[in-house]
Order: C-alpha cells, then sequence, then structure tokens
C-alpha cells in the first residue's frame, strides 16, 4: 500500500463572506470564532494532525494575511506540523485557489490531499476515508457524504451512488427538485492527479473565454475561479473516479451565530472520548459542573456558579457567584455579575453583563424527532417581517445593565444597553 | 369629638363586601377575598381595626355568597377586636345600596349614625374625622371624595367650600373636579327610608337626591387611597400603604443591609444571605427567601419559597408556591396557591391558577388555567 505523504488544505473564504455570522464576525475572522474553546477551524487542523502521514496544512482563503499570521504561528508551535497561510488575490471559487497554488500542494509530492471547508463541523473521520480512498486505485476524489432529509437535501449538494461500490453516479449542486438524501459535507480527499482534470476545466474555460463563449468578463471567464462541486465533481460523477464515504455520526455548518451554539454541544461531546482533559469537572464536595463544559485556565468561575450542560467559557472571562450558564458561549475577557443567567447565547468579547440579569435565546436546533434532520438556518426575519426567535447575541464590548431581560435578540458591538430588549436587534 | 366615646359606641358601620372578586383571581378562587392578605393583614380586617379604632362596636358585612371560611375566621377576628359581625347575605345581587335596606332593621336601631365603606379600598382610614365632620354639619349624608390625576376615568363630585355637594357628573370629558368617590360614608338612618330592598346603585340612584336637597356633604380624605381590587392596583395601593406606614410606624417596616426601601417582612419568615428585598415587598409570614433572591414592587404570600438567584418585580405571589431558581417573573405575574414554577424559568405578566407546576417560560401576559 502507498504510505507516501499526504497534505491538507482548509478553505476559509473571506471577510465578504460569513456575513450570517453577524456580529461575531465584525471583530474576529469566522474562522477563528471559537466554538468548544478552539478556534473553528482548530478542530480541522487538530483532525489532520491525527494523520501520521500527513506532513503540510494550508489554509487557503482571501482574508488579509495579518488577520491570521498570530494564529498560524500559534498553530505551527503547538502542533509540530507546517501549517501556513495562503492568500487568493482575488476570490477564485472552491477549487480555483488550490489550482493556483497547484505548485505549493504538489511540492515533496504527496499522494494526494484533503480539502475541508472551514465551516463544516464534524469529528473528521479523515483516515477512514483516506483508507477507503487507497482502496479504490481509480478513484480521484473521495467525497464526505451524509443522509439529510429530503427536504433539506435540496439546499445541499446532492449526491446519487451506487450502493455497492460507493461510486458517485450523478452529481448536482443545490437541486431544485429532490435528488438525493445523499448530501455533500464539505470535506474531500483529491489524489494529487485531480489537477490534471483541474487544468482540463481551465484550459477549456479559458478557450470558451478567448472564442467569446461565455460573453467578456463574465464570472466564469480567465479570472482563475474554478467551483470544486460544479466544474470538477459534478463532470467527474459516472466515470469511475469519484466515490463517496458516507457517515452517520454529526454533521453540521457554521452559517449563522445560531448554529455555533449547536456545534458547540457537539465539539465538547467528542472530547468525552478524544480529550476529556478539556472538559471541566465539579470540584469535591458540590456539583457546578453539569455536562460537557469547557473552561479556559485563564478563566475565573465562581464556585457558587453552575455551569453547563454545553457551555464554553474562553480566557480571562470572569463569571460571578449564583450565576446559571447553559447552552452558552462566553468569549474572551467577557463579565458576567452575580445571580445572572445564561441560556442558549453568546456573549461577546469583552461584553459586560450586570447581576440578576436574563440572557435568554432560543435554539434552532435540527428537529429531533425527524431523522437525519439538519440545522434550518433561517433568514433574520420571517415573512411577516418579524425576527425569527434565534440564540441571543451580544457583540463584543456591549454593556448590559442588572436585572434586565434579553430575548430573542442580536446586540451590536460596543453598545451599552439600559433597558430589557425583546426580540429586537440593537444596532 | 373627644371624651364621647360612650356616644360613638353607638355607631355601627356596613361593609360591602360583595360577590366573589374575580377581579383579584386568581388569588380569590382559593381564598375569599376579604381574608386576602394585603401587606400582611386580611384586606377586610384593615377596615375593620379601622372601625373599632373609631369606636365601631357592630359591624355588618354584605355578602352575595356563602363562605364558611370566611365567616369562621372573621368570627374569630370580630372576638379579638371585641366586636358583634353580623354577615347580612342576598339572595341576589343588590347593588351598593340595596344592602343597606338589607339590613334596615340593625342600621336604623338607634338614631345614631352608621359608616358605609366598599371592601376594596386601601386608606388611612379618617372615620374618627368623618364623623366630626357629619356632626358638625348635621345634614344626612357625607361622603369621603379623594383626588386623583385622571378624574375622566370616574364619576366626578362637584362641591362648595363647605363641602356641600352641589352635583356628580359620571366620567366628565373635560376637566370639572379632580375629587371622585372614595367608596367611604357616614349616613343617618333617615337615609335608608330612601332606599328599597331591591338592586339599587347609591351613586346614581340615592346619592344624586340627597345632593339635591342639600343633604350630603363631601369630607376631603387625606394622603393616599386606592381601590385594590385588582392585581396591578393591589401592588400599587401596597406601595402608598408601605409609604404611609413609613411616616406613621416605621418600626413595623424591615431594615438591613438586604433591604431597600419599604419592606414589611413577617417575623417568621426567614432570608438567605446576599438577597436584594425592595422597595415596596410585603413578604408573609413562614416564606422562605433562598439566597442571592432579589424581589421589588411585590407581594409574597404565605408559606411560599422563593428559591436561589430568582428576580421578581411586580408579583403576586400565593400562598405556599414554589419558584425554582433562577426564575424571573415580572409585569404583574400572579401566581395562585400552591403554583410551582420550574428553576430558570420566564414568567412575564402570567396570571397561573391554583395547584399548577410551570415547566415552560410565559414570555407573553397570558392566562395558565
Amino acid at each position: 500500500m502507498d504510505k507516501s505523504m499526504v497534505k491538507a488544505i482548509i478553505l476559509i473564504g473571506g471577510p465578504q463572506k460569513g456575513t450570517r455570522f453577524r456580529p461575531l464576525s465584525l471583530d474576529t475572522p469566522k474562522p477563528l470564532f471559537p466554538v468548544a474553546g478552539l478556534p473553528m477551524i482548530q478542530h480541522h487542523i487538530e483532525a489532520c494532525t491525527r494523520i501520521n502521514n500527513l506532513k503540510e496544512i494550508i489554509i487557503l482563503g482571501y482574508y488579509p494575511t495579518n488577520d491570521l499570521a498570530q494564529f498560524v504561528s500559534e498553530m505551527n508551535q503547538k502542533y509540530k506540523i507546517l501549517i501556513r497561510y495562503l492568500q487568493e488575490f482575488t476570490p477564485l471559487g472552491t477549487a480555483g485557489g488550490m489550482y493556483h497554488f497547484r505548485d505549493q500542494v504538489r511540492s515533496g509530492n504527496p499522494s494526494g490531499f484533503f480539502v475541508i471547508h472551514g465551516d463544516v463541523c464534524s469529528d473528521f473521520p479523515l483516515s477512514q476515508m483516506l483508507e477507503f480512498h487507497e482502496k479504490r486505485p481509480g478513484a480521484l476524489i473521495t467525497v464526505l457524504g451524509t443522509e439529510a432529509t429530503k427536504q433539506q437535501s435540496v439546499y445541499y449538494g446532492c449526491l446519487v451512488c451506487a450502493k455497492e461500490t460507493s461510486e458517485i453516479t450523478h452529481y448536482v449542486e443545490k437541486p431544485s427538485t429532490f435528488v438525493s438524501t445523499l448530501i455533500n459535507c464539505g470535506v474531500y480527499f483529491c489524489s494529487i492527479d485531480i489537477f490534471q482534470i483541474m487544468a482540463d476545466v481551465f484550459k477549456k474555460k479559458e478557450e470558451a473565454f478567448y472564442n467569446g463563449e461565455n460573453g467578456y468578463g463574465s464570472e466564469n471567464g480567465c479570472s482563475g475561479s474554478m467551483q470544486l462541486e460544479k466544474e470538477v465533481l459534478q463532470p467527474l460523477s459516472g466515470t469511475g473516479k469519484s466515490f463517496v464515504y458516507q457517515i452517520t455520526d454529526w454533521w453540521s455548518q457554521l452559517k449563522s451565530a445560531g448554529s455555533a451554539i449547536y456545534a458547540n454541544r457537539h465539539y465538547l461531546q467528542v472530547y468525552r472520548n478524544k480529550h476529556p482533559e478539556r472538559l471541566a469537572k465539579s470540584k469535591e464536595n458540590q456539583v457546578n459542573i453539569i455536562g460537557d463544559v469547557y473552561i479556559h485556565p485563564s478563566a475565573t468561575v465562581h464556585p457558587s456558579a453552575i455551569l453547563g450542560p454545553n457551555v464554553s467559557i474562553s480566557a480571562f472571562a470572569t463569571v460571578g457567584p449564583g450565576v446559571r450558564i447553559r447552552e452558552s458561549i462566553v468569549l474572551q475577557e467577557a463579565v458576567i455579575a452575580d445571580h445572572s443567567l445564561i441560556l442558549y447565547s453568546i456573549v461577546g468579547r469583552g461584553t459586560k453583563v450586570g447581576e440578576w440579569t436574563r440572557v435568554e435565546g432560543t435554539p434552532c436546533d435540527p428537529n429531533p424527532n425527524k431523522p437525519f434532520a439538519k440545522m434550518d438556518n433561517l433568514p433574520l426575519f420571517n415573512s411577516s417581517g418579524k425576527l425569527n426567535p434565534s440564540i441571543t447575541v451580544l457583540g463584543c464590548s456591549v454593556t448590559v445593565p442588572s436585572e434586565v431581560i434579553l430575548l430573542n435578540s442580536i446586540v451590536l458591538p460596543y453598545k451599552d444597553l439600559t433597558r430589557s430588549f425583546k426580540n429586537e436587534i440593537i444596532l | 369629638m373627644c371624651g364621647t366615646d360612650n356616644k360613638t359606641s353607638r355607631v355601627k358601620a356596613l361593609i360591602l363586601v360583595g360577590g366573589y372578586g374575580t377581579r383579584l383571581r386568581p388569588l380569590t378562587l382559593s381564598r375569599p377575598k376579604p381574608l386576602v392578605e394585603f401587606a400582611n393583614k386580611p384586606m377586610l380586617l384593615h377596615q375593620m381595626e379601622a372601625l373599632v379604632a373609631a369606636g365601631v362596636t357592630e359591624v355588618v358585612l354584605a355578602v352575595s355568597y356563602r363562605a364558611e371560611q370566611m365567616e369562621q375566621e372573621l368570627n374569630t377576628e370580630a372576638i379579638k377586636l371585641g366586636i358583634n359581625l353580623i354577615f347580612s347575605h342576598e339572595t341576589e345581587p343588590l347593588g351598593t345600596a340595596g344592602p343597606l335596606a338589607l339590613a334596615k332593621s340593625i342600621l336604623g336601631s338607634t338614631p345614631e349614625p352608621f359608616f358605609v365603606l366598599n371592601s376594596d379600598i386601601i386608606c388611612e382610614f379618617p372615620f374618627r374625622d368623618l364623623l366630626a365632620f357629619h356632626k358638625n354639619h348635621g345634614k344626612e349624608g357625607t361622603i369621603v371624595v379623594t383626588k386623583v390625576e385622571e378624574p375622566s376615568k370616574y364619576g366626578v363630585v362637584l362641591c362648595d367650600e363647605d363641602g356641600k355637594i352641589d352635583s356628580f357628573i359620571e366620567k366628565p370629558q373635560e376637566f370639572v373636579s379632580n375629587k371622585i368617590n372614595a367608596g367611604m360614608y357616614i349616613l343617618n338612618p333617615d337615609v335608608l327610608k330612601r332606599i328599597p330592598l331591591k338592586p339599587t346603585s347609591i351613586e346614581k340612584e340615592v346619592f344624586p337626591f340627597m345632593a339635591n336637597e342639600g343633604q350630603l356633604y363631601a369630607m376631603e380624605l387625606e394622603g393616599f387611597w386606592m381601590d385594590v381590587g385588582q392585581p396591578r392596583d393591589f401592588l400599587t395601593g401596597m406601595c402608598l400603604y408601605l409609604s404611609s406606614l413609613r411616616h406613621r410606624q416605621p418600626n413595623l417596616l424591615g431594615s438591613g443591609d438586604s433591604i431597600v426601601g419599604n419592606v414589611l417582612i413577617d417575623p417568621t419568615a426567614k432570608i438567605g444571605e446576599g438577597c436584594r428585598i425592595g422597595p415596596n415587598v410585603t413578604i408573609g409570614p413562614n416564606v422562605i427567601l433562598e439566597d442571592g433572591v432579589c424581589i421589588k414592587r411585590s407581594t409574597i404570600l404565605e408559606g411560599a419559597i422563593i428559591k436561589s438567584h430568582s428576580w421578581l418585580s411586580g408579583c403576586i405571589v400565593g400562598w405556599r408556591c414554589i419558584v425554582g431558581k433562577w426564575v424571573r417573573m415580572e409585569n404583574i405575574t400572579v401566581l395562585g396557591e400552591d403554583v410551582i414554577v420550574k428553576d430558570e424559568l420566564y414568567i412575564n405578566g402570567g396570571q397561573v391558577l391554583p395547584h399548577k407546576s410551570i415547566a415552560s417560560s410565559v414570555p407573553e401576559p397570558q392566562i395558565i388555567m
């Protein structure tokens, strides 16, 4: 069996993306938003480092290099593996960037590479995928797939595969009618020869452009942009070169702020097996931790506070006496004063919540009664123009006074609130 | 009128208790309204004590329903106060004047005037002054009037400088007077001749005629006044009552690190550490407030338990309720008897019927059956 080295590419997009993640993405690049105590894409990096012969991780996007420099250097130190950030000069689509940097990907002669979208959350069974891929000699690409409901499948890339061989026989991105309940999870393993396919696609596009077939300056012109799903995966389906590796456990996307609470819960659950040392435990003779809770070592949590289940407390945050926090994320340097209650909420960096205050959101979890249901990424407003109830999000450096209630509200950074708010966006 | 105790001792009073007190539900589903504790004392007892202090020895309660519990409990109180308590039962609702006709044999047994009052009102009952004022003008009747900010909601009283009432105007569109009928009167037995034994309104069918004949005077009330017949006004009345206590008997009000403003706490109540109670809170007997509870503008009735870290404002918590930890209740939330509110819930303007267990939040005002 070929045991040559492999690489991984994490696609993080750029600041123009992730607007649904506002106001949290206003001050932190979305890929660095902490979930279960770690920046979102650090979970991807950790999954990659579990593969022995994975020698390099390339983070690919169009955020300014400075936004990621510190993170990348921390990751290099922590994981003793080569991790680089490569910046696309302009958004190049899901395949255009890696094709542009193909020489960097190819260097060192890897047999292939993973491609992982930065905003998907999963336990990432990468070694199983790799093994699966290597058992299929003709395979150019293996796609991680999962089951969705019939209704929700059309919001994703839909895969049809042959039962016995797992070969992809048909692929369509976000179809308008039902095609298949098997959906694309945004995680791939590609053999290095995939660049040959991309080169062919690129050449065809170039020719078409200079023949004027696509019209001058159209987005599919010679800008270097290329979509992995439509322009690579779709043509490869039915050729015997693309396969699907199906998982049945948790997978979700991190699109809205609300989905961060859902992802937080699952990553904490993953810690139970993989990193039990990261989960907080109740001190002797008292129960102040319920279920899965992450508390950064530098955070201060009063012994009389009760946290959990599914709570993450970031660095230098302060949780006062008699505070109760459930299903929430509290970011760096936030302060929660005595007797307050935080439910289904995200408390931004440096935000201060007064005493006896209630900060509460509404969970937007997938329907637990429907097998394979995914989270509905509802729009902010419903058809009658009212705010859809969702997670309460406090942007950074917000001040919430004592004794008020914030219910299903979104507060933009640096606001000093003076009263209660319900179902409102506070600009 | 000092030194005339023998004479005043013959003064009687009639309290219009009326029906089921539906406006004060869900509390009155468990306890007749006159027995619902206002500032840790049954509502009717505030009035009975003030009447006793003015020398009244015989009180007629005009009720339109039978309630054994009420009669027993009030008889016990009457014995303590040393008064004769007579229940006058209407077989059909007789309005605000009819009950006087029904009790004619008692009220008219002496030539002395008698007091009449609505059972829902709370003030610094000025019965001695009222008797003196009444005797002084010598006419058939005197009604107590109080000034209100928005008189257009009520019937207003027009009177001259001496207090002689000129006329009544129902819900005036334009400002004519800010004095309204406060629901307390003193009447001579002669007035009974004006009242038939049938449903009759004293405000509409008796007083206007007396005023026309120059037989009705108004005495202005000093201090606060409130009709506490419904939850919102019950709490407003409690605030006014407590601030009146602050001036009259400040020693009755609580003090200490955890107390803010005017707070009345029964000595048998237990208050945990790190609480913030007040302003304007009444805590009943055997109530338990656990550590870190914050309560404002609320009444907690006997035997209720409020668990740690909860926050209450504008609430009436019924007898023996249990409110969980980190609960927030506000905006005229009324819990009937023996209601359980689970931990971490939010109740906004909930009216909860007795013996309910609440397991999910009530974000908008509603009645929970």
